[in-house]
Formats: structure tokens, C-alpha cells, sequence
């Protein structure tokens, strides 16, 4: 330090605004570490609806009703209410879907929802046929695809039968990639 | 001095924007661009005023609740006074404003307005384009009824098409598990504060630049635009030949606006609000959800898209079509500005409004959906009964019965989904009947598994009458030629 000569007047004046300088970036600096202490709680509250979504974060097994709700070789609407449910979703949170009965225990639950985009398809029993209103799907009573757009066949969900009651494993809309843990089917004859 | 320009003095005196105002208001233009033809920017800000105007006056009485909006407007429909009213005006706002920012695009397009140096006016106008939608959009879903709900499993639904996110993206969209309350309430952020604030920022830099740039002038064969002599030229027609913008230009401004608020309400009052159509609970499936009219043209193409193409276009599509129109005045920045001299652009114009005026027409009667009540609503029509033997009749019965109506129409009525049939048999055997029948194929499911033998042959018997009296059916030439030998 002391070999440094005595600094002009000049000099001085630079060196201030240099200084000045120094507080400026730190003060850049300082302003950058809150923005991104304030944005990391910020980034996790908006997320959080993947963050809980995580495995089967969103799923439940649920009762859908007692077995003799339920005749054989019918295919019947049935409802649900939605495992996780908010304080402002009115009648939204109660879900529809369609329960084949095969035989027995053997189900088939299929959701409400058309692979296609999503739309409410209805069942026919006198044709057998499951037809969604908004883009011309067309699916067989198995949920196998029959025409139309559809990319595969309706999503089903898994389901199992406990103390006489059919239970189903459900909780987030089916789409392709949010898939209702929908059994892996075998694509059926699309003749 | 009069007690009036001493209180303007005074503000003045604190505010200093007089002269800066003054100095936009009197921009010169050029001359030919005081026309008719300039008049739809200025429309798109006050009808986008109105919209805000009339939104703040909703959102007076509006619940952003999944249990509440629809009862809300319910209650603003028919309790509150004139709610109707602003409803409407607000719902015929958002038409008109997609409208006419759609028009001012195609005229900036046709006179070349968004070459040099006014390319990044035009990219602001992509986005501001963009966000009109968005607004229009989002709009539909605070109209919380079935079409709104079924609308957002539709935007899911695209959503979880997209590879490997695809469930991040629809449970973001979703803002949890399914489509409820915390749906609704950030599409309702979107609606009032994001998109809006976003609105207002955008529009004012394109204003801005309108001011700081000059407006368009009138284009001509021939007077072609050059970067390095562009600015003098413009320079030459505004500043020697130009007129003020106040009040030369302003007035033709003023009377397109006022026409258009006036026709908004022409219409609001008239037509009334939009809806909302059927209480959102999801467990109602006897709906059959619609877009509004400004995405019909959406709704058809998803129809009508091959599905093997269709994810792919769904989300490469959009990338490719903002892509071309952010990157169009760097692909054309210079050259010819007049549509005379222009034809790929007028043509390309042309395709793409063809092509959205089909699929928008397409959308209002969707062809490509079974007719859910066409096999319950109306019965075979008489003349294909008359005179026919019993079994026909039992065919009628199965036709009508196993639901072969919604899709396949007779005399004109039912779906659309399959060819009309009063004249199969004119088009096929009775061999390729069964076959169609019990197989399907070309889009027609297989009813092997739901015909017994005796309703199919009933049901192709009936179908072997369907032809015109003086026209035979069609018959297997092979089966014709062995005949005479046996």
C-alpha cells in the first residue's frame, strides 16, 4: 500500500466513481439473491398442483357401490365424488363413469371421458355402442376402439371388489399422458 | 385570461405534457393515408376499452367459483338491472374485437405495412392477435356452463398430447387433479389480470411505434420499399406532402368507432347474452359441448384431422403458423407494398380465409358426429314402408332400433356421420351389405357381436329396397353370368 504514490486529485475522483460503481453491482447483486429467494416459494406454490400429482399423489380407491347395483352383462352410468376436492367446486367434483359387468367379479369401469379430446361418451345398449357427441368416436361395449378419431380405446380404470362392494382406483381426469392407471388392454379387433 | 386556461395552465405548469401531446395528435401522415381503410386499429383499442369497461362492470356482480359463476350469471341475467344488458355487450364485444383485429391484420398484411421499418409493429400485432384469442378463450370458460367445462377437457385433453411433460402441462392447466374450482379461478386470473395487463402493455408499444414510425403510407404499384432509402422517401410524403393526423385523418377514426360500439349494442340488445347453457356438473352427459364461433373452425379441423397426424399438427402446428407470421417481415422485409403486385400474398390470404370459412361452416352442423336422438326422434319415413313384405318391415324396425340412424340419414334426416342411404342398394350387393353390416370398416363400426342372424338378414333386406323405382339394384355380375348355365 505504501508504495502506491499519493493519488491526485484526478485519480481520487476515479477511484470514488469506481467505488460508487462497486455498490451499484452489489447492490444489483443484493436485489438479484431476493428475487430469487422470492421467486423459489412463488415457483413452488404454482407447481404444486404437479408436485402432487407425483406417483398416484391424486388417486384413491374408491367405493363405486354395492355389487347388485350393478346386473350382469349391463353396462350402467355410475358417479363418484372426487377423492381430493377444493372449497369452491360446487357439482364438479362429482365424476361420472360406465361400469360393465361381465360376470361375477369380472368388471370393466371405463372412464366418462372420449380418448379422443376428452368428451362425455354415451352408451348404447341396443347397438352396443359407446358414441361421443363431439368428434364422431365411436368405441365397442369392451371400450376397444370402433371408429372415428379416437387414438385407442376408452380409458378404464382399475378396479377391485371388497366386502361385496365395487371399489375403483380413480382421481384425475384421463388423458393420454394423465392415463387413470388405467389397466395396460390389449387392442381389440378394429375389423 | 379565462378561469379555463388558468386551471389548464396550472396542470401544466406541474405536468408538462402539453406539447408532447400536442405533437402526437398533429403527427403528420401521408396523405392517402387518411382513409377508410386505416380505421380498424383505432376500432380494435375501443372496442378492447369497452371490453374492459364492461368487464369491470361484471366482475361488480360475477363469482369466480365453480359453485357460484353459473347462479352469478343466472342472477345477472334475469335479476339484476340490465346485468343482461352488459352480459351481451360484453359477449358481442368480444366478437367484434377478434373481428375486426382480425381484419386490421389482413389489411396490414394486403398493404404491406409490416416491411421495414415497421417489423416489429407487426410482431407486436402477432402477439396482441394472439392474446385477443387468448382473451376470447378464457372468456368462454368464465361462462363456467357445460360447454365451458367439456371445452377444458378438450384443452387437457391437447394438453396430454404433448410428449413426455404432457401431464405436468395438463395438471398446471387443471391447477389440480380434475377440472373444478382452482380451474376456473386461474383461468379467471388469466381472464382479468394477465392477459389484460399483458393486453395494455403490448398495445401500447404498438401504439408507440405507430406514432414514432408513421403510419402506412397508401401503397403503389411500383414504389418499392429500400432500406437505405425508405426512411427519406417516407420522410418526403409525410413532412412536404403530408396532413396532420388531428383533424384530418381523426374524424374517419372517430365515425368507425362510434359505428362499431353502436353495432355492438345493436347487436347486444337484439341477439342478448351468450348463455350460459347447461349447469356445469360434469355427471349431465346428455350435452353436446360447442365451442364459440371464433374456435368452430378449431373444433372441425380436430374432427376432420386423420388421427395419425393429428397430435403432431396439434402442437407443431401452431409453432409453425406463429413462427411464419413472427418471422414474415424478415422474410419480406423489403419490395413491393401494393397487393397488385403481390399475388402469393392475396392468394395465401384467400386459401387461408377459404379454409377457416369451411371448417367454420363444417363446425355449425357437424357432419362427422352421430346424431345422439337420430334413431328415437324420427320414424322411417312411409315411403320406404309401403308395400313392403314383412320381413322388410322387420328390417326398418332394426335399422331404427339398433341406432343405424344416427349416423346413416334417410330422406335427409339423422346423422351424417355415414353416407345417406335411400339409394344403397343402387350401390352395393347383397353380399357386400352383410358384409358392411356385420364387419364395418370405412369408418363404420363392426355389428357382428350386436345382430343375430335373423336381424341381419331382416335388416339387409330392408336395405335392399332403398332405390329409386326406376332404378335397379345392384347386382354381382359374376352371379349373373353363372345363372343361365345352371
Amino acid at each position: 500500500m505504501s508504495s502506491q504514490p499519493e493519488p491526485t486529485n484526478q485519480q481520487s475522483e476515479k477511484n470514488e466513481i469506481s467505488r460508487r460503481e462497486v455498490f451499484v453491482k452489489i447492490g444489483v447483486l443484493l436485489n438479484g439473491l431476493a428475487a430469487v429467494i422470492l421467486a423459489t416459494p412463488i415457483i413452488g406454490y404454482l407447481v404444486s398442483p404437479i408436485l402432487e400429482a407425483k406417483g398416484n399423489g391424486y388417486k384413491r380407491w374408491i367405493v363405486l357401490g354395492e355389487l347388485d347395483e350393478f346386473p350382469e352383462n349391463q353396462t350402467r352410468l355410475a358417479r363418484f365424488k372426487n377423492p381430493i376436492t377444493g372449497v369452491s367446486d360446487g357439482q364438479t367434483d362429482d365424476i361420472p363413469c360406465w361400469v360393465r359387468r361381465l360376470s361375477g367379479d369380472q368388471f370393466q369401469v371405463f372412464a366418462i371421458n372420449c380418448a379422443h379430446l376428452g368428451c362425455p361418451v354415451r352408451w348404447f345398449p341396443q347397438s352396443g355402442l359407446f358414441m361421443c357427441p363431439c368428434h364422431g368416436g365411436v368405441y365397442y361395449q369392451d371400450g376397444s376402439r370402433a371408429s372415428g378419431p379416437p387414438p385407442r380405446g376408452l380409458f378404464e380404470y382399475q378396479y377391485k371388489v371388497e366386502d361385496g362392494k365395487l371399489m375403483i382406483f380413480a382421481g384425475q381426469l384421463p388423458t393420454l399422458s394423465t392415463t387413470a392407471a388405467l389397466r395396460k388392454r390389449s387392442g381389440g379387433c378394429q375389423g | 385570461m379565462s378561469r379555463l386556461s388558468r386551471i389548464g395552465d396550472w396542470f401544466e405548469q406541474r405536468l408538462q405534457i402539453g406539447g408532447a401531446v400536442r405533437e402526437a395528435a398533429e403527427h403528420p401522415v401521408p396523405r392517402k393515408s387518411a382513409s377508410w381503410f386505416y380505421v380498424f386499429g383505432s376500432a380494435a383499442l375501443t372496442i378492447f376499452i369497452l371490453q374492459v369497461f364492461t368487464g369491470i362492470m361484471l366482475a361488480l356482480i360475477y363469482v369466480p367459483s365453480a359453485a357460484e359463476a353459473w347462479n352469478s350469471l343466472q342472477f345477472l341475467n334475469h335479476t339484476v338491472t340490465l346485468g343482461w344488458f352488459l352480459r351481451a355487450v360484453h359477449g358481442w364485444g368480444s366478437n367484434f374485437m377478434v373481428a375486426v383485429v382480425l381484419i386490421h391484420m389482413c389489411q396490414v398484411f394486403l398493404f404491406g405495412a409490416y416491411k421495414f421499418p415497421r417489423e416489429l409493429t407487426w410482431i407486436v400485432g402477432v402477439f396482441l392477435l394472439l392474446m385477443t384469442l387468448a382473451m376470447a378463450f378464457t372468456g368462454q370458460v368464465m361462462r363456467f356452463d357445460q360447454d365451458a367445462y367439456w371445452g377444458l377437457g378438450i384443452g387437457a385433453s391437447i394438453c396430454g398430447r404433448v410428449p413426455v411433460i404432457g401431464s405436468y402441462v395438463v395438471h398446471l392447466l387443471l391447477g389440480g387433479p380434475i377440472i373444478a374450482g382452482a380451474t376456473l379461478s386461474r383461468f379467471f386470473a388469466l381472464h382479468v389480470f394477465i392477459i389484460p395487463a399483458l393486453l395494455i402493455g403490448l398495445v401500447s408499444l404498438h401504439l408507440l411505434m405507430v406514432l414514432k414510425l408513421g403510419v402506412n403510407e397508401w401503397p403503389m404499384p411500383g414504389r418499392v420499399v429500400r432500406r437505405s432509402t425508405y426512411m427519406q422517401e417516407y420522410h418526403e410524403l409525410t413532412h412536404k406532402r403530408g396532413v396532420p393526423f388531428v383533424p384530418v385523418a381523426i374524424w374517419k377514426d372517430m365515425f368507425f368507432s362510434a359505428a362499431i360500439i353502436v353495432a355492438v349494442m345493436a347487436c347486444a340488445a337484439y341477439f342478448g347474452p351468450f348463455g350460459p347453457t347447461g349447469y356445469p356438473n360434469p355427471t349431465i352427459i346428455q350435452t353436446v359441448p360447442k365451442p364459440d364461433f371464433f374456435f368452430l373452425w378449431l373444433y372441425a379441423m380436430l374432427a376432420l384431422l386423420p388421427p395419425s397426424v393429428e397430435t403432431p399438427l396439434l402442437l407443431i402446428g401452431p409453432v409453425i403458423a406463429i413462427g411464419f407470421l413472427v418471422l414474415l417481415p424478415f422474410i419480406s422485409g423489403e419490395g413491393e407494398k401494393s397487393w397488385k403486385r403481390r399475388p402469393i400474398a392475396v392468394v395465401t390470404l384467400l386459401l387461408i380465409a377459404v379454409a377457416l370459412g369451411t371448417f367454420t361452416k363444417l363446425a355449425t352442423y357437424s357432419p362427422w358426429s352421430p346424431v345422439m336422438d337420430g334413431w328415437s326422434s324420427d320414424p322411417v319415413p312411409v315411403e320406404f314402408l309401403n308395400g313392403r313384405t314383412p320381413l322388410q318391415r322387420q328390417g326398418a324396425l332394426v335399422f331404427q332400433g339398433k341406432q343405424c340412424r344416427n349416423c346413416h340419414a334417410l330422406d335427409g334426416v339423422g346423422g351424417k356421420r355415414g353416407p345417406e342411404l335411400d339409394r344403397v342398394a343402387t350401390r352395393m350387393t347383397h353380399d357386400q351389405l352383410v358384409r358392411q353390416v356385420i364387419q364395418g370398416g370405412g369408418n363404420m363400426p363392426a355389428y357382428g357381436k350386436n345382430l343375430n342372424p335373423a336381424e341381419v338378414t331382416a335388416l339387409v333386406s330392408f336395405l335392399e329396397t332403398l332405390h329409386p323405382p326406376n332404378q335397379l339394384p345392384a347386382r354381382d355380375a359374376a352371379r349373373q353370368a353363372v345363372t343361365p348355365l345352371q
